[in-house]
This record gives C-alpha cells, structure tokens and sequence, in this order.
C-alpha cells in the first residue's frame, strides 16, 4: 500500500506519453492574436527614434508608455524595464511589442531603430557597478595563511550555460470577465503575479496565472517568464484579445537569462600533510545587464565556495557585477556549480603540488557530523561527504585505475561535493509558504503552486499523501497551479519542492486524517461535505542565520555527492570520450527512486554538457551560435552509462526523511572531468573543457 | 525569423525531361530531402522564394556501375549509400562518412547530390568524393556536361552549375589503394564538422580537407610530398603551409590546423 520508496505510475505519465498532455503553444483562444518582441542590436545606448516601416492595419503596437503602473520587472530589484524607454543596456533587449492574428505578417513587419550607440562593457573584471558583494569571515584567514606550512593559489573559470529547456518559453495573456489570464510554461506562477501587480498597478487588481504542462525549466523559467507575461499582458490590454507570444529556439537563446559566468581564485594554506589551514575564496560573477536573481545566485555560490570540507579560518569574498550582456539568471545548482567546479579543481592541484593522492587529501578534509562549514554551521547527523566519498572510491576501484591509467589516454578523475536544500539562511521562514488539501468526491486534492516541470512534482507530492492519508495513490489529485486556486507554496527552485513543499503536504494530510477521524475521504464528504486543510511551512527551529555577516544556519540540510569521471581523450583531436560515471549521491530518502534516478542521470548529463561541450559564443555582447547547431549539449553518444548509488542518510525534517535533489547532480561532473584531465597532465582551469581548449593544455599519451 | 511559406512557391515533378523543361523555363531551386532547405527556412535565411520538388524522379535515384565508373544517382540518400554494396565494396569511405551525417531521418532523406549543391565547406560526402576525383555530372534541357568536382566550387557557396542545370549524377572512378576518411564534429553525433578529411593511399595518394577553407579541397603539394616518399614529418610541413583554416564560431584556426596536421599522421599511419 505504501507509495513513498516505490517508482510508482507518474501522474502526468499517461498525458506525456499519448500527447494529450497540452503546453502553452497548443492552447488557443478564440480571436486569439500572436505577439512579437522588437528587439535592440546594440549592447548600449540610447533609441533615438522607432520608425514603423509597415501597413499598421490590424496591428496592435505597445511600447514603453503603455504600460499603466510601472516599468519594472519586480524581482529582487525593479531596475530592468519590461521595454525599453530610452537606454539600451544589452542586445536583444525588448523596445517594442507587435500583435496581429497573422503570424507571417507579423514576421514581415519591419521596424526600424536608430540608437545613439555607447561603448559596451564586456569584461566583468573591468566592471565597477556591483550588484551585490559578500564577505564571509571566520577566523581570521591573513594569520592562519601566514602560518602555513604551503600555499597553493588558482584561478578557475565558468562559461556561460544556456538551459535548453526543451519547450522554449512561451505565456498566453486572455482578458476574461473583470481581469486577466495567464497561461504559461512558468516555474513560477506566483513570481509572474508579483511583477504583474507592478506592472499593473490597482487599476488591474484581477490576474491569475495559469501553469500549463512546462517543457522543462532548469531555472530558466524561474523569472523569465515574468518579462514575457508582463509583454503578453500589455498586448491583450491594448488590443482587448488573447494574445500569444512562443519564443522560437533562437530568440530563447539570444534574449533570455542563462548560467552566470565565473571566475574565482583560491589562496589555500595547508599543513605539509594535507589538513586545510586557511582559505581565501574570491568570487566573481558577471550578472548582465540587469539584477535579476543575481544577489541570491551569488549568495549560494559563495557559501558552497568553500566545498565540503572543513577549515577554521576562511574568508570568502563575492561580487556580482553588471556587464553589457543579457542578463544571467538561475539555472539549476544557482552559483554553486561554478564555485564548487572551481573548490574541486583547486583540490585536486593542491594533491599534485603535496604529493598527496586526492582521495586522502579529501578524506583529511572533508565534513564530518560537528564539524563547522564556511558560514560556522554546525553540521548534524545528516552529513555524508565521507559516505559518498568511500562508497565512490570503493565502487569505482578508484586508486587502482589512478594508478593503472597513468601514462595511457586514459583516465580517471573524482569530485565531492554538496548542495543545500531549500532557500538559504532565514529565506524558507520569510518565504511563509503554504499548501492546502481539499478533500473530493473520491479522495484528496492537492493544491499548490509547486510545479511540474518534469522533474515530478505531482507524482512525489501524490506519494506523500498517500502515506501519510493512508489512502490509495490513485485517489490523489494534483490541481493544475492556478494562482486563483492553490496555496502559494513559494517558488518551484532550490531544491525545496520535496522537502519544504512536500513537508507541508505531508503536515496537511496528517492533520485531515485525524479530520476524518477514520472515515475515508468518500465516507466523510457523503457524510459531511468538503474539507480543506492549508498549513503554513515552519523551518526547524535551531536555524540560526545573520544575512548581514552571512553567518549562521545556512540551509537545514544538504545533499552530498562523489562523482567518479573515467574517460578517454583522442590524441588526435583532442576529444574526450567519456566511458563511465558513477554518481553516488545522498539526499535523505528518495521518495520516487525512478524520478531521483532521472534527476541524477539528467543532472549529470547536464553538467557534462558544461564540462565538455556548451560553449555559448559571445560575441559584440549577443550570443553567436544561438543554435541547437551551434551550442551543443550531449547527445545520448556523448553520455556513457551512469552508474547512479543513492545512499540513504535521512533528514529528520523532510517528508519521510527526504532531503532536496534538484539541484545537487549539477554540481559534481564538471570537476570530476576536468580532474580526470588533470591525471593525464593537461593543466585545465576552465570549463567548458573543448577540444580547442585542451590542444592547448598540452600533449596526449 | 521564419520564412512566411504561404509565399513560396513550390512545383513538383516525377519526370527527369520535365524537371529540365521547367528549369530551363523558370528560376526555381530544385530540392528533394529539403534536409538543408529546412534551416534556412526555420531562419529566415533563404533567399529563394520558388522551388521544383524533384524527389520524385526516381532515375535519380540509383546505384550503378558504368564502364569502370561508380555511378551515384543524385538523389541517392545517405541511408542507401550506407546500404549498397556496390558502395560499400568500392568506396567504402562514403559509406563512413554516409554514416556521421546528421541522424537517421536526416541519412533517410538527405541525398548525395543535396550534399553536392548546398556546397557547404563542412559537408560531409566533399573530401570523399574529392578524394576520389569524382565528376559532378550537369545535365540542362538540351546539354550535359562533366565538371570534376575539384573544380565544381569558385568560392563559399559557389559552383559553376548554371541555374537551368540539374546535378544528376556523380561519377567515381576507380579508386586504386586504401581508403581513410574522418570526421570531427562538434559531439559525437548529430554535429556539423569541425574539420573533415577523406585520403587515399596509393602510389599518388590523394587527400581532401573540409571546413579548413570556402570550400571542399585537395592538398596536392602534401600529396606531391607523400608521393616522392619524403617522409610524414616532411608532408606535414608542406601541410602546415598548404592550409589556411579560420576561426568561427564552431573551432579556431589553430585547433584546425594542428588537427589536420595530426589526421594527416594518422592517415598515414592507419594505411601502412
């Protein structure tokens, strides 16, 4: 009977699978008109005039100044405009919206665009306009290096990353009595609410957002679809119909957010026997044009800065800046791949320089329950680095192959590493997020605004009901999220859907089992009517966390990681071929082991795309092979047989000992690659490690 | 941008004589995979707006042997040069590159003389079929003629096939020693090339490049090298100086050039 632990039937499985299941571009509205993004081609300066060279019959134009409250995304900051007014601070850049219920007239219109071009800035590191800066101090780092028996300093480097959602981005805005619609491929019905209200103001008090089936989202429909629902919004407004706007796969590439490129150095102390005495961590991220997430992007790529490994005297500076770029913005792991790429790398350097193999450097060093992270977290029960480490090395006949390898075109390399679950610091208490339980004719209906997005979400969500209503999986529903209708459950991102939202259903239904006081839900609705129980997320309450000095309680719990990488590269071109991983992770308690082996595997693919091959060519500020051509992403040929170990480690405050998993599978490949170069002697710093890239590191057995 | 489809214009033809009649008649670009045409339409890039379907003309489509010659129908798709004995025992290196083109569908409906007329310096069938010193048969309303396909391309994108002409058939000679043939694409499937060779090693062996210059080519002062016996190190030397790849936003000019320099080795060496 139980459902939690068994890879039990999906709920969108049948819909997915027969092609009933509807996205955004397969609704249709009657009268319903298609929209269009003009668009900037400079990365900066001023729009001196717009010129319309086009028949404007049947055309519903919108720009700047028909927007009726305010001109601003409200995400963290309000500085990115839904069009642009005057400045242009990136390509591709939003300046005006076209209507028409011809798709082919609306592609032909031309509109014509003088700017007053100004000098772009491109490099991050010439930048002085910060976003956000950080500095995380415990101990006192400048002592604790001065007394090191060895330094080993680095620079590491991340490109940009683009999601490849496979849907592309796309929202529908239908005007119904007293107000708004919004059907979308969003992550975040709730976040796209907020920044209509702005955008709106009070003339406009009634919109609702609706999620239709999302074709993926990795982040990249985190805030995104916010800008492009505000455009659908001010289309329907003006022209009193539906109105459509599918980004096609190019304009997706070019003009949404993506990774966030990085550059970090590490200034390491060390005894002469391994022990980590001092580390010195400095992050920089080019955030783009505009805010965004940037700040919380760079708030967690900080504190994962410092990798799973415990050391007193730490210090660990962040900047995020803004550059002539279109802007960067969550995607899957949110600042933590970059900086723990960069940790891991650093890690296995310091090995070569010590002369010290890289496991026993890392078991030396790695978290132990009691132990105390960057941010002075005291870790518990639930920490796993040594688990995953062991388990890895063990599974993978680690030092042997090391050994065995050397000198051939073969290798073999590792990472461990980490993710916390949930919103960072005092995040999941102001966050207050709520899911409700309506009890049905048959049995129990979920209502959140957590989405799926393919990772899941109704089915896992459904299994925790189950278990804990004691009722049959198939008598649980999952409401489509209709803002107008579920709970706000906080957003569908950081790892928190399971563990945070799912803890709260869980909470819901123990309460309305004890409600139905042994009825079943058939028997008590015949009896008494409909039920509904809302319950409000409460964080443990030990959580700790000082947003000022970044010190504390950082996340309740964190999955933990040990990705074993062996590969070949082709001492001709210079290609890597990947032959095996072995992804052995802990989060807690998988309450679906299918799904959590689907997140695993894709995350790990993922994470080989940034490792090896997504390379997103900028060029004069936009991005050049804007293709599926052109930025590759693996192919099932690139990926080898992952060989996928979930380990159980249970958190006592997840539903069922679950802990988050999302995000954690992104964080390991990257490093694990790029060491495995290292063993061959090719000294790699940045990723994405191409065959360009490594022909310069050197020369292949 | 997508192209606006309801506005082109598009003709189809079973008949061989009726496809030349009505190129002769008016500009239309003939297609049959539409495998290329495709993206540029997605794109927006295409500047042709009328077309003459031509996949229908089914004695376009066959494998045979003429005189001494292998003869290659220009509609003849990867799928069945993959499948044809007669290529598999007489060019096998198309064969190897039939099979690195795109996937499956694009190997069922992308045909040899496509590959020939897009004229993509990355194409993938150009240094086998350069290699071999095949000849690009045109054929018009009232002429035929024969260009060797070292001659076929002026520039990127350029050929001296005239617009009333058809490509309908590509001749190989025989191929006298063993062949070799390469890609390096940007993954390990479904990519364009980043670098492209086909050789042939005989007592003069011959080696074509593509995606290092506008267009497909044939090295013949490294060839000259190899042939007088001077030595591998000596021929890559002559390469070295032979080539001028440039960077794009696929690979560099440097990557390029030392990867050819080391397929040229390995050429070598896998044809001892």
């Amino acid at each position: 009977m139980a459902a939690v632990g068994k890879s039990v039937a999906r709920k969108d499985g049948i819909g997915k699978a027969t092609g009933g299941a509807k996205y955004a571009d397969d609704l249709t509205f009657p009268g319903m008109l298609f929209g269009r993004t003009i668009r900037s081609t400079i990365p900066r300066g001023r729009v001196r005039s717009v010129k319309l060279d086009f028949d404007t019959a049947g055309f519903t134009i919108v720009d700047h100044r028909d927007v009726p409250a305010k001109n601003a995304v409200d995400l963290m900051s309000q500085d990115q405009p839904f069009l642009v007014e005057t400045e242009v601070r990136h390509m591709a850049e939003p300046i005006l919206l076209l209507a028409h219920e011809d798709k082919e007239k609306l592609s032909a219109a031309r509109v014509e665009i003088e700017y007053d071009e100004e000098a772009p800035l491109f490099d991050p590191e010439q930048s002085t306009q910060v976003f956000k800066a950080i500095d995380i101090v415990k101990g006192d780092v400048a002592a604790a290096l001065a007394k090191a028996d060895v330094i080993v300093e680095g620079t590491y480097r991340t490109g940009h990353q683009e999601h490849i959602y496979i849907e592309p981005n796309g929202v529908i805005a239908v005007p119904e009595d007293g107000g708004i619609a919004i059907y979308g491929s969003v992550q975040c019905p709730f976040y796209v609410i907020k920044a209509l209200r702005c955008m709106l103001g009070s003339a406009h008090p009634n919109v609702r957002v609706i999620q239709t089936e999302t074709g993926g989202g990795f982040g990249g429909k985190e805030e995104y679809p916010s800008i492009i629902a505000g455009h659908a919004v001010l289309l329907a407004l003006k022209s009193g119909r539906p109105v459509k706007i599918i980004y096609d796969r190019v304009e997706d590439m070019v003009a949404t957010t993506k990774r966030h490129p990085a550059i970090v150095r590490h200034r390491t102390g060390l005894t002469r026997d391994g022990k980590l005495v001092a580390m010195d961590v400095d992050v920089l991220l080019d955030g783009g044009a505009y805010v965004t997430l940037s700040p919380t992007v760079l708030s967690r790529g900080c504190i994962h800065a410092a990798g799973p490994y415990s050391c007193d005297d730490t210090r660990i500076q962040g900047r995020a800046v803004f550059t002539n770029t279109p802007p960067n913005g969550a995607f899957r792991g949110f600042g933590a791949p970059q900086t723990e790429f960069a940790v891991e790398v650093h890690m296995d350097r310091i090995a070569e320089q010590l002369g010290i193999d890289p496991v026993e450097l890392r078991r030396i060093n790695a978290l132990r329950p009691g132990d105390r992270t960057a941010t002075g977290q005291t870790l518990r029960d639930d920490c796993s680095a040594h688990m995953v480490l062991e388990e890895a090395v063990k599974r993978t006949d680690f030092t042997r192959k090391r050994r065995e390898y050397r000198g051939t075109n073969r290798t073999i390399g590792l990472s461990l590493f980490y993710h916390g679950a949930g919103f960072t610091g005092a995040g999941e208490r102001n966050l207050k997020s709520k899911a409700r339980l309506e009890l049905t004719l048959t049995g129990v209906r979920i209502a959140t605004g957590s989405t799926e997005i393919g990772q899941g979400t109704r089915t896992m969500h459904a299994q925790i009901v189950t278990d804990a209503l004691a009722i049959p999986y198939e008598s649980v529903e999952v409401a489509q999220p209709d803002t107008s209708r579920v709970a706000d459950s906080g957003p569908t991102v950081a790892s928190r859907t399971c563990m945070v939202v799912g803890k709260i259903l869980e909470e819901c239904a123990l309460e309305m089992k004890e409600k139905l006081g042994g009825l079943t839900p058939a028997e008590y609705y015949a009896r008494s009517g409909g039920l509904t129980v809302e319950r409000m997320y409460e964080p443990p309450d030990w959580i700790q966390w000082d947003d000022n000095t970044y010190l504390g309680d950082a996340y309740a719990t964190y999955g933990w990681g040990c990705d074993v990488v062996e590969l070949e590269v082709d001492p001709d071109t210079y290609e890597v071929r990947p032959l095996r991983i072995t992804a052995v992770q802990e989060f807690g308690r998988p309450i679906h082991p299918a799904l959590a082996r689907g997140q695993i595997e894709g995350g790990t693919a993922q994470g080989m795309g940034y490792a090896l091959l997504e390379r997103v060519v900028m060029r004069d500020g936009a991005m050049a092979n804007s293709t599926l051509t052109n930025y590759t992403i693996p192919t099932t040929l690139d990926m080898p047989e992952v060989d996928v170990v979930m380990l159980e480690n249970p958190y006592p405050g997840g539903p069922f000992g679950a802990k988050g998993l999302g995000e954690l599978p992104m964080d390991g490949p990257a490093p694990a690659v790029v060491n495995a170069l290292r063993h061959m002697g090719l000294d790699v710093r940045e990723i994405p490690a191409t065959p360009e890239l490594i022909a310069a590191c050197g020369t292949i057995a | 941008m997508r192209t606006a489809v309801s506005e082109l214009d598009l003709r189809s033809t079973a008949s061989l004589d009726d496809a030349l009649r009505i190129l002769r008649d008016e500009r239309r670009t003939p297609l049959a995979g539409a495998t290329d045409l495709y993206v540029g339409l997605n794109f927006g890039t295409l500047p042709q707006r009328a077309f003459l379907d031509i996949w229908a003309v089914d004695e376009l489509r066959g494998v045979a042997e003429r005189g001494d010659a292998l003869v290659l129908g220009a509609l003849a798709t990867y799928t069945s040069l993959i499948r044809s004995p007669l290529v598999q025992r007489r060019l096998p290196m198309l064969v190897e590159a039939a099979r690195q083109v795109g996937g499956v569908q694009i190997q069922n409906r992308g045909t040899i003389g496509g590959n020939i007329a897009n004229g993509s310096p990355a194409g993938d069938s150009l240094p086998v079929f350069a290699a071999a010193d095949a000849v690009i048969v045109l054929r018009s309303a009232d002429s035929e003629r024969r260009i060797p396909i070292t001659e076929y391309y002026t520039g990127y994108r350029a050929t001296v096939m005239r617009p009333d002409e058809l490509i309908v058939a590509i001749e190989v000679p025989p191929v006298e020693g063993r062949q070799w043939f390469r890609k390096v694409g940007t993954r390990a499937a479904q990519a364009i090339s980043k670098i492209v060779v086909a050789g042939v090693r005989s007592a003069k062996p011959s080696v074509a490049y593509g995606s290092v210059a506008p267009t497909v080519v044939r090295v013949p002062r490294t060839e000259e090298a190899l042939a007088a016996g001077a030595g591998i190190d000596a021929a890559v030397s002559v390469l070295e100086t032979e080539i001028k790849p440039i960077d794009d936003i696929r690979s560099t000019a440097e990557y390029r050039l030392r990867v050819a320099t080391n397929l040229l080795r390995r050429f070598w060496a896998e044809t001892a």
